[in-house]
């Protein structure tokens, strides 16, 4: 609890002309605590600076600034150590309300005691600082691993690098030749001896080969791998680690109607590498030359276990095979059968490139079968071919299946290629057709274990150049991960924040509900069946803090008791149909800056509600809802992002798990006899600025038909 | 705190505001790096700001750019400067010099957003943000949520001291009409070229019609205007008559995958064509929409989503290249007319809107800063690991934006890699 605040409420940007500064400066002035009040003109430009002087002069541990958003002037408004609390007078009120009426100076003025009060309750945050390992565990030595091993040690970091095989290089050993991405076209080798050794002759790698992970551990900046190798049991520290543990081809079984484990002479893409390499190509049957050859794409209707792995590589792997069958025999010729040619992009160059090839032939259709031909061996290949509208025969000594890349992730025992000992399971979580991606675009490394970082197959189909590309990008997540956990700073999306939760165990009642619902698994449990937090693992996010069910979690600057608190000093006119109260929780990452850009576009929300941010849905505790809806809020909304398959929450089920919060609310509803509707979840999206207005307004409406909450006054 | 490197070698040069261009200055950032971000715009947010949404999700851009700017707003070992464009860069790896020159935006860090200088601005101009298809004033915020948060006022249409009414309106003293232009070296021990994209010009395409027809557009209008943020607030109506849209026909491929216009294939038209269908049905029930492609590239996980609208019954897809956008001389309706690879004959489809599904052309296309070097087709030429030079997103490649976010990490990667080999003094 802070005992010396200072509040500052500016009049610029309209605010001045919408409310009455001066009466918001007195209200101030009365409230517990405040020793100083000021106002300006503008206090993000010179009088800045009597922020600053009056924290030191009138040693105030806290400042609450009524102005603009807190999503702007942040850096003018930083008095670190100092707690500074921002009042939205601006864009939650000036920019989105009739000015100079009663309703907007009581919204104003609620705003303002809520500040305060939520200043009351905040402490500025003790950093976890720790020693950190200042290395990296990378699992998997192919393209991607090799890669990421390379940059961490550029960047300074010692690198363990573990690899399963008793050779490092991964895939690419098995390429005859590779693909082509630049004129004159030619197919190229790539040099994996080179590939490796540059990684290994680096200082800063060592490589271990004929091991593999049997366990990881502990938090980012401090993680413990239990490796097995040709020496027996060893264990290594590390202060992050990445997955490069790559791919499987598709399971053979899903291509047996084209005769692959069927036919001799039908093999996989992977095969075709294996009998390239080999020399002269010949006929796995009877060793006969190999003259003529179809490739199936395998992209049609009946290729569903196929389709999730294939696309980008998969064609340009059928390209550049059709490309080494006509480079060993000119007089051979090559079909391939496919429905859409995935080139995208440049590759779309070498397409063009092939088709200027003589000896290849694109048939573009569904193949309908493959059987052995009559009487000298070879196949028989019948595909529709839609440019002449009926089917062809293709008589040809070798098919090749074109096999997608299964990351290891989606494996069944893939929990044992790099198994976490973390109470909520030892696989890695996994984003569509199980990839170890994260469900975000923008921030494709931020998976549900901070500090474990996936790169090259086993996180997205792709080539060995894309994949180097990965590599290094995951080294410095890494890099990163450890550079925040020595400061005992937060990573994404809460970047540099210092608190982390705070646990009164002497209430704490052993549920483990905490520990099951953190999406990013911080908290493990100890002998007694209490949550234990591993600081560095968590994002700050608060879905414990609302999970909890006795309330026992908090932050020092973000807890059940301040947004308790903030309900508490709204004022709630009794008897008045006209003045009814709707408190708004609103996620800071999308609602939020949806209500700010309501004021931007200067469009109209009702002063009826009272908006408190918070950091996540997920993060509001039953109680606070409760509390609000008993003491005699008349509504009670809560903002946030969409859930599901293509959610939006950046805690990842934040705006879910409200379900389960949702039903202890409709319980306390009940036992109050108050309608359920008075509570509800409003899903609402950043670009939602221009429908928030209706929304809410429709909300009110629907609060005021109910009429007021007949739980005011007691 | 993190600790933060002295600028100078420890510096890393991010040209371009991007998505590729944030992500890259905000992961070397925060891994400890000072890095100077330099936009030819008066705003960050680059091409996917004006995206309405992004496939496959079908997710708002403005959501990750949203936390991207809080980062920066948090970060300051990150130096923006807007309305600014590198003109060259002499050096080498571990020590480069690059000359940009800085603004002017006619408007200072003093503005409050306060909207008194639009209130009075006299002028109006054409928003490019919008493709052309709306008007903003002279002294306009560039986007709703803008980074930096700040006013801009459009020298092309600014009457200047002729004028001045928006200097007089400020209270905040944030309006200078005789700004400058000044020039600035920064030094930095790499560089990561990240300049994106600009549409490839469907004028150039004659038998599509653009610029024929208003009701021919091209991709990114059709994003504005399934836009909150845009022209209609939306809707999706025909820009001859706002009357909303009943049938649509996408044309895939339009100016790519062509000798005479592109040659490449800009990767991601096929994927954002669909999207945008799903916007179309999403907001008109009642409409048809027509894909015409020669090969849909949604590759891997993409194939789901492509499923998902394909198998929509308001959706046909017909392979075939179109010959012809005309205009009906009866009914005054566009008509399509298209190959049918499948089917066999010519088709031809009467719809009231026709979107043309243009390309990618890398921004540096026409004249990069001396000292980046470019291939055949525009895009930047990425060097050999040992080279200070580096690229990520569509300067490199058409690229999608998962792709674009892992070349900007991995670029951010290599340049601090180059810059902590490289010994202090060489």
């Amino acid at each position: 609890m802070s005992k010396r605040t200072g509040v500052y409420v500016c009049e610029g940007c309209g605010i001045g002309e919408c409310v009455n500064v001066a009466s918001l400066v007195e209200l101030a002035a009365g409230e517990p605590g405040v020793v100083v009040t000021r106002t300006s003109k503008a206090f993000c430009l010179e009088d800045s600076a009597r922020i600053a002087e009056d924290i030191g002069a009138e040693s105030l541990d806290a400042v609450v600034v009524a102005a603009c958003s807190p999503r702007v002037n942040r850096q003018v408004f930083d008095h670190r150590p100092t707690m500074v609390r921002r009042v939205n007078l601006r864009e939650h009120v000036a920019w989105s309300h009739a000015p100079q009426e009663e309703a907007t100076e009581e919204l104003a003025a609620d705003l303002l005691r809520m500040g305060i009060a939520a200043a009351r309750h905040m402490r500025p945050p003790v950093a976890n600082i720790q020693d950190c390992e200042r290395s990296v565990l990378v699992v998997g030595a192919g393209p991607a691993g090799l890669s990421a091993a390379l940059s961490a040690a550029e960047g300074g970091f010692a690198v363990t690098l573990v690899e399963r095989e008793a050779q490092a290089g991964g895939f690419p050993r098995r390429l005859a030749r590779t693909y082509p991405t630049r004129r004159p076209f030619d197919l190229g080798d790539v040099d994996v001896d080179g590939l490796v050794g540059r990684a290994v002759d680096h200082p800063g790698v060592t490589l271990l080969t004929s091991t593999h992970v049997t366990a990881v551990e502990g938090q980012p900046g401090r993680f413990t791998a239990t490796l097995q190798g040709p020496g027996g049991e060893s264990r290594v520290e590390a202060g992050a680690v990445i997955m490069a543990t790559g791919f499987e081809p598709v399971a053979t079984t899903h291509f047996a109607d084209y005769g692959l484990g069927v036919l001799p002479d039908v093999v996989s893409s992977l095969d075709m590498e294996d009998l390239c390499r080999a020399g002269a190509l010949r006929r796995p049957s009877d060793g006969e030359p190999v003259r003529r050859v179809a490739i199936l794409a395998c992209d049609g209707p009946r290729d569903s276990a196929n389709l999730p792995y294939s696309g980008a590589v998969t064609s340009m792997t059928a390209l550049k095979q059709a490309m080494l069958v006509r480079e060993r025999d000119p007089e051979s010729q090559v079909y391939i059968v496919y429905e859409d040619m995935q080139t995208p992009g440049r590759d779309e160059l070498y397409y063009r490139h092939v088709q200027e090839d003589h000896g290849v032939f694109f048939v573009r259709g569904n193949v309908r079968s493959v059987i052995a031909g009559n009487g000298a061996g070879g196949l028989v290949v019948t595909a529709e071919n839609s440019v002449l509208a009926r089917d062809v025969s293709l008589e040809v000594d070798l098919v090749v299946v074109t096999v997608g890349m299964v990351p290891r992730s989606a494996l069944p025992e893939s929990g044992e290629a790099m198994p976490l000992r973390y109470l909520q399971g030892t696989a890695m979580p996994t984003g569509k057709a199980g990839f170890a991606d994260s469900n975000f675009l923008c921030f494709p490394y931020e998976t549900r274990r901070t500090g474990i970082y996936a790169a090259g197959c086993v996180h997205r189909s792709q080539d060995i150049a894309q994949s180097r590309r990965d590599g290094a990008a995951a080294a410095l997540k890494a890099i990163q991960v450890v550079e925040k956990a020595s400061a005992g700073e937060a990573v994404h999306p809460r970047v540099g924040e210092l608190g982390f939760p705070q646990f009164f165990m002497q209430k704490c009642t052993a549920c483990g509900r905490c520990t099951q619902e953190c999406p990013f698994g911080a908290l493990e449990l100890d002998s007694q069946r209490h949550p234990v937090i591993n600081p560095n693992r968590c994002r700050r996010c608060g879905i414990c803090m609302g999970a909890c069910p006795v309330q026992v979690i908090s932050f020092p600057d973000y807890s059940v008791d301040q947004l308790s608190a903030m309900g508490k000093v709204v004022s709630l006119p009794e008897d008045d149909e006209e003045r009814m109260r709707i408190l708004v929780l609103a996620c800071e990452n999308d609602a939020y800056p949806a209500l700010d850009m309501v004021g931007i576009n200067r469009l109209r929300t009702p002063a009826t509600l009272r908006v408190v941010p918070v950091r996540c849905l997920g993060s509001v505790n039953s109680v606070v809802v409760n509390d609000a809806v008993q003491r005699g809020f008349d509504g009670v909304a809560l903002l946030g992002c969409r859930s599901g398959d293509d959610y939006q929450c950046h805690f990842i089920q934040g705006s879910q798990l409200l379900g389960t919060r949702m039903e202890n609310v409709r319980e306390t509803l009940g036992r109050l006899a108050l309608e359920p509707e008075r509570v509800q979840v409003l899903e609402t999206s950043i670009v939602d600025a221009r429908r928030l207005p209706g929304v809410l307004e429709a909300f009110a409406e629907e609060i005021r038909a109910l009429g007021p909450n007949p739980m005011k006054g007691f | 705190m993190s600790t933060v490197s002295e600028a100078g070698q420890d510096a890393i040069l991010v040209i371009g505001g991007g998505i590729a261009g944030i992500t890259a200055a905000l992961e070397a950032a925060e891994a400890g790096m000072s890095v100077y971000l330099v936009e030819r715009n008066p705003n960050l947010g680059g091409r996917v700001a004006q995206l309405a949404r992004y496939f496959p999700k079908l997710c708002p851009p403005s959501c990750g750019l949203e936390i991207n700017y809080q980062r920066l707003r948090d970060n300051r070992a990150v130096r923006v400067f807007t309305t600014s464009e590198v003109e060259s860069i002499t050096g080498g790896p571990g020590a480069y010099t690059a000359t940009v020159r800085v603004g002017p935006r006619y408007v200072t860090d003093r503005c409050t957003m306060c909207n008194a200088c639009a209130e009075v601005c006299p002028v109006d101009r054409p928003s490019a943000f919008d493709y052309g298809m709306t008007t903003t004033r002279t002294a306009y915020l560039p986007l709703e949520n803008p980074y930096p948060a700040r006013y801009a006022i459009d020298p092309a249409t600014c009457l200047f001291d002729e004028c001045a009414k928006c200097v007089e309106a400020c209270q905040y003293g944030a309006i200078d009409l005789h700004m400058q232009p000044q020039t600035v070296e920064l030094r930095a021990g790499a560089v990561i070229v990240a300049t994106g994209w600009r549409p490839y010009d469907a004028r150039a395409i004659t038998n599509l019609a653009f610029g024929h027809h208003p009701d021919v557009i091209t991709n990114v209008m059709m994003e504005r205007m399934a836009a909150e943020t845009g022209p209609t607030g939306g809707r999706i109506v025909r820009p001859s008559d706002g009357e909303p849209v009943r049938s649509v026909a996408f044309i895939q491929c339009a100016g790519s995958r062509d000798r005479l216009h592109l040659g490449y294939c800009s990767s991601i038209c096929c994927l954002a064509s669909l999207k945008e269908a799903s916007l179309v049905l999403e907001r008109n029930p009642e409409a048809q929409v027509h894909v015409f492609y020669i090969d849909l590239r949604t590759p891997g996980t993409y194939e789901a989503f492509a499923q998902r609208v394909l198998s929509d019954g308001r959706v046909r897809a017909v392979k075939g290249k179109v010959a012809d956008i005309l205009t009906d001389p009866g009914s005054g309706q566009l008509v399509v007319v298209a190959d049918d690879m499948v089917g066999g004959a010519m088709s031809r489809t009467p719809v009231d809107l026709v979107v043309l599904a243009t390309g990618m052309a890398p921004s540096l296309g026409d004249g990069p800063p001396t000292g980046v070097d470019i291939d055949e087709e525009g895009f930047v030429v990425e060097g050999t690991d040992t080279e200070g030079i580096l690229v990520a997103g569509c300067a490199r490649a058409p690229v999608d934006v998962a792709t674009t976010t892992v070349d900007a990490t991995a670029a951010a990667m290599r340049a601090i890699a180059l810059v902590r080999r490289t010994p202090v003094g060489a």
